[in-house]
């Protein structure tokens, strides 16, 4: 029967070119936007995880509150001790101190006064010790432009775009004028040994690296931190194993009515993921839903007109006792047929185009100058084992939906009738 | 009924006559609070949300358009020197060995964590220059009889662009003042205690600020002395007395 109608399609190319070339495209589409998002906010979210949010992450409720604003006078304290535990109780989970601050740069002249002046935001890890893993976390090698790691106390990175703007080169000294965890005025020189470019439009603005130790030294922030990120190895994150993770510490760190005391968020709960990642879900589900309908009705329309064509063909068939129930399945298995060819092809254009934009990315770098989101300033697609079949469903789904109802016409056609048409 | 109508209008127009205008006002308290310069030595105490500092500090001042400032103690802080000439603003740091210009946005920031910006510790100017003032009402403070002003710029260079004052109708200082953005909204709160006189002037001994978009109880700023139009050597205003 398959062999039959194959033959069919083939000999009459009329009635299968149009609808394939629809579902060819339609599929074509569906495959590199689901590849397109998922690599787009895959990176997104890695990027987040990597710099920001972690996987999850210990913080002082004060700070959690006021988040965006960096404030390290909310910051924790006892970092140490409460490391050691969180090691204890989560032993598979990589934690990693860091620090945030703001503050302004300022380079000296040859009298030691300012030249010049620009808001920073400051970026501290452990990079000094000798296990740490946040070298390789931060992509600090890769991104490193000029010159080379800090490797003593003092030393800094400062983003390629920050320095160019601020005329400043490896070797230069730089004053950090900052607010220390108390509240006092900070006032700390910094050696320049290289530059990095982060990758990330808002880091590449305006950011230093610092180690840790002189973080901690420059705001007087002895065994505190702003958060301590925790990573589950290097898997993409996974909401569930956060959540479970938030579980847990809220059995072990009971909640005490103390502003300053842990608590702990996964990344879907930072900033704006909260919401952003169910609705892009949602987004890419409407998209797809809007093509499987404007195919369908596409399709349908095909179908209408071919109905027309083969109006001969089918009341020859009704003529000469074809049942009409298996009229309307031949033609609703030839829309099969056609759907699974359309849809093979537009998986295989949408997975090359997916490719492509994979390994080449487009940079968006200039759109993400004024951003104020964490986003990565090339965007790669990424082919996932789900690219290969979605473009099924909508594409057989369309084609089935279009050829029912156009075929809806067969049960309206009189048997009485037909010898008169024939006749015509 | 002729009569009572004449008497309605003149008790009315009397009501008005009670208030002084508020350019009347403003300058009898620029009177009483500018000096030709003064030396004063001072404690911030700042509530943060930790806990609480202390910071001494020793200022001399002439007009509105120079000031140094000597800070004093705790250590972190000793030895950071602030001079103000004109319109800017530098800071130096014995530590960093730095002199760093104050500028522009920065000028918005608190000064030392407290609830006062650098924008705030230099304002000087005779609000007269910068505000149109009218009484509004009289109101009761700590039993002084305060006229309340309301302060409207004139020009769009300055930090808040309204002020709301409650005058002592006596001694002619503001005992609390409300300081608002354009919207409207409130921004700071200043109260004025220990109202003491000295060489002719009334002066508070206490002043606490507080920042109401900032959690916290606010700062307080504490004047231990205070000389008026005293000599001071024109070299204190120099960049090179920093590094002194």
């Amino acid at each position: 029967m398959i062999r039959f109608l194959f033959k069919g399609l083939l000999r009459d190319r009329n009635r299968s070119l149009l609808p394939a070339l629809v579902v060819t495209i339609g599929v074509m589409l569906t495959v590199f936007l689901h590849c397109y998002i998922t690599g787009v906010i895959g990176d997104m979210v890695d990027t987040n995880a990597r710099f920001t949010s972690g996987h999850i992450k210990v913080l002082t409720k004060a700070y959690a509150e006021n988040m965006d604003q960096s404030p390290i006078d909310l910051a924790l304290e006892g970092v140490s001790e409460l490391t050691e535990k969180l090691k204890k109780e989560f032993p598979t989970v990589t934690w990693v101190p860091r620090i945030h601050f703001g503050g302004l740069l300022d380079v000296p002249d040859i009298n030691g006064e300012t030249m010049k002046q620009g808001v920073t935001m400051g970026f501290a890890a452990d990079i000094f010790s000798e296990n740490s893993t946040e070298i390789e976390r931060l992509n600090i090698n890769k991104g490193l432009v000029r010159g080379s790691l800090p490797k003593l106390p003092g030393e800094i990175l400062i983003s390629d775009d920050f320095a160019t703007k601020m005329n400043v080169n490896p070797g230069d000294v730089v004053t950090l004028l900052s607010s220390t965890m108390y509240g006092s005025m900070s006032v700390y020189n910094f050696t320049v040994t290289g530059t990095i470019k982060f990758g990330v439009g808002l880091m590449d603005k305006g950011t230093i690296l610092v180690d840790i130790s002189d973080a901690r030294l420059a705001l007087d922030m002895f065994d505190a931190a702003s958060e301590i990120l925790g990573y589950f190895g290097n898997s993409p994150y996974d909401d569930l194993l956060a959540e479970d993770a938030v579980n847990r510490f809220k059995t072990a760190f009971p909640e005490i009515e103390d502003e300053f005391s842990p608590t702990m968020l996964r990344l879907k709960e930072q900033g704006f993921f909260s919401s952003y990642l169910d609705m892009v879900e949602y987004f890419v589900a409407i998209v797809v839903s809007v093509f499987v309908v404007i195919m369908s009705i596409v399709l349908w329309n095909t179908g209408l007109i071919g109905g027309l064509r083969r109006y001969g063909e089918v009341g020859v068939r009704l003529a000469i006792g074809e049942n009409k129930g298996h009229v309307y399945r031949s033609m609703i298995s030839e829309s099969i047929l056609v759907g699974f060819v359309g849809s093979v092809f537009g998986t295989i254009i949408g997975l090359l185009l997916s490719y492509w934009l994979q390994t080449k990315g487009i940079d968006v770098g200039s759109l993400m100058k004024d951003t104020t989101m964490m986003m990565q300033s090339v965007f790669y697609a990424k082919i996932t084992p789900a690219a290969w079949y979605i473009g099924f469903f909508p594409g057989l789904f369309s084609t089935v939906l279009g050829t029912m109802l156009s075929g809806i016409g067969i049960y309206k056609r009189q048997t009485a009738q037909l010898f008169k048409e024939l006749e015509v | 009924m002729k009569t009572l109508l004449i008497l309605f209008l003149v008790s009315v127009t009397n009501l008005h006559a009670q208030y002084p205008t508020g350019k009347e006002v403003m300058d009898k308290v620029d009177q009483n609070m500018s000096s030709k310069n003064r030396i004063f030595t001072s404690k911030m105490i700042i509530h943060g949300r930790r806990s609480s500092r202390t910071i001494e500090s020793k200022s001399w001042a002439e007009g509105d358009k120079k000031s140094f400032t000597e800070y004093l103690s705790p250590a972190r802080e000793e030895g950071t020197k602030m001079l103000k000439l004109e319109d800017q603003l530098w800071l130096y740091s014995p530590s960093a060995d730095r002199t760093i210009k104050i500028s522009g946005h920065m000028l918005r920031q608190s000064v030392m964590g407290s609830d006062l910006s650098y924008e705030d510790m230099m304002e000087d100017s005779k609000l007269t220059d910068q505000y149109y003032a009218v009484v509004t009402g009289v109101e009761n403070i700590d039993g002084r009889e305060c006229w309340i002003m309301e302060l409207t710029a004139k020009i769009s260079d300055v930090a808040y662009h309204l002020r709301k004052l409650w005058v002592d109708n006596t001694r002619y200082i503001p005992l609390k003042e409300e300081l608002y953005a354009k919207s409207g909204k409130l921004l700071k709160k200043t109260e004025l205690f220990d109202i003491i006189q000295l060489q002719g002037r009334w002066f508070p001994k206490r002043i606490v600020f507080k920042d109401v978009l900032k959690k916290g109880d606010g700062t307080e700023f504490i004047i231990e002395t205070i000389q008026f139009d005293q000599e001071i050597p024109e070299h204190i205003f120099s960049k090179a007395a920093l590094r002194k």
